[in-house]
């Protein structure tokens, strides 16, 4: 086993421990952790499979290995930032009608406080 | 026949209380029943505590909504409450009261469910910078090439809504810039739309919410929201 391997399955470990515990204590919510687990969990597989990249980038016509890498991160990338931008969106929109809510119950609370 | 006069207002301490008290003024001297609602912005300044010693319904926001959920909030609050008529009025005091009878005007007599008061078809008033025009100019295009029906001053605030539009906009108001979009909402919706010329005046005090460099993301953003409002509207209609 080379010392790069060891470094990469040592950190990709604690990095899945890291998310896990996360998820326990409750600062982050399961269905956003769902990618976090996936993407470690394949880094974890790599880090143990070595010669997979290989494997892999043979059997989809990469010539060169890294550039899968690249490629695949960056699409994952991608779509995660897309994903938030979601949840973004609609906690806006949810907070919006919140507030809405808030300022006519309060109205409403003080006009029966005045009667 | 109930009329709301909605104020949207967010730092507007210096303003506001004439801007209220205008239309207060106005509603006596007319036999129309009148209730002013000013929508508190989540002010930074006084505007919170002026506005509760005004003769009107003060609605506080807790977090700050833009001009257009502002302005939602006074329609909801119409809604529930069962007015008639809605009218917008902006909390700088651009817009004199004296104007109202021309929208309500057009709005009882003629039967328009939407009445936009503007100021370039009389040409009288305050005009607004050579910058602003332009970008009007620019939006009046686009809602006649996208609903053929044009408004020449789609970025007024001065304007009338009815019942059946108040149905409509407590579900969906746009949110950050809403005026020239929510043309396209109501003539998509088969709503009467009419323009009547008024006065309007400069600001009294008061920024904009639309800053001077911020000009180049009001009008790719509302070109983007009228679009993708435009698509929506359109699609889930399927017409």
């Amino acid at each position: 086993m080379e010392k790069i391997q060891i470094i990469s399955i040592g950190l990709s470990l604690i990095f899945l421990l890291f998310v896990i515990r996360l998820i326990i204590s409750g600062k982050l919510r399961e269905e956003y952790s769902i990618v976090w687990i996936i993407s470690t969990t394949i880094l974890v597989v790599f880090s143990f499979w070595r010669k997979g990249l290989d494997v892999v980038s043979h059997i989809m016509g990469i010539y060169s290995p890294p550039n899968l890498v690249f490629t695949v991160a960056i699409f994952m990338i991608f779509i995660y930032l897309l994903h938030l931008s979601l949840i973004v969106s609609k906690l806006q929109s949810q907070n919006k009608q919140m507030g809405q809510e808030f300022a006519l119950l309060k109205q409403k609370l003080e006009k029966n406080k005045d009667e | 026949m109930k009329i709301a006069v909605i104020v949207p207002a967010y730092n507007e301490e210096n303003a506001i209380a004439s801007v209220v008290s205008d239309i207060n003024n106005y509603a006596k001297s007319t036999a129309l029943k009148i209730t002013v609602i000013v929508v508190n912005d989540c002010s930074t300044d006084n505007t919170k505590n002026i506005i509760a010693t005004l003769h009107c319904i003060a609605l506080n926001l807790p977090i700050n909504l833009g001009i257009g959920g502002a302005v939602q909030t006074g329609y909801k609050y119409a809604y529930e409450n069962n007015f008639d008529y809605a009218i917008q009025i902006d909390g700088d005091g651009q817009h004199p009261a004296s104007e109202i009878s021309k929208l309500v005007d057009a709005a009882v007599h003629e039967g328009y469910d939407v009445v936009i008061g503007s100021r370039f078809i009389a040409k009288e008033g305050f005009q607004s910078s050579a910058i602003r025009r332009f970008g009007i100019q620019y939006f009046k295009w686009l809602n006649r090439f996208l609903v053929n029906i044009t408004i020449h001053d789609c970025t007024s605030g001065y304007r009338l809504i009815n019942r059946k539009v108040l149905k409509i906009v407590n579900n969906y108001y746009p949110d950050e810039y809403p005026e020239p979009e929510s043309i396209i909402v109501y003539s998509l919706n088969h709503l009467k739309i009419k323009e009547v010329p008024v006065i309007m005046k400069e600001r009294q005090g008061g920024v904009s919410s639309i800053g001077t460099f911020s000009s180049f993301y009001y009008m790719l953003k509302v070109t983007l929201a009228i679009l993708f409002t435009f698509m929506r509207i359109k699609f889930k209609k399927g017409n």
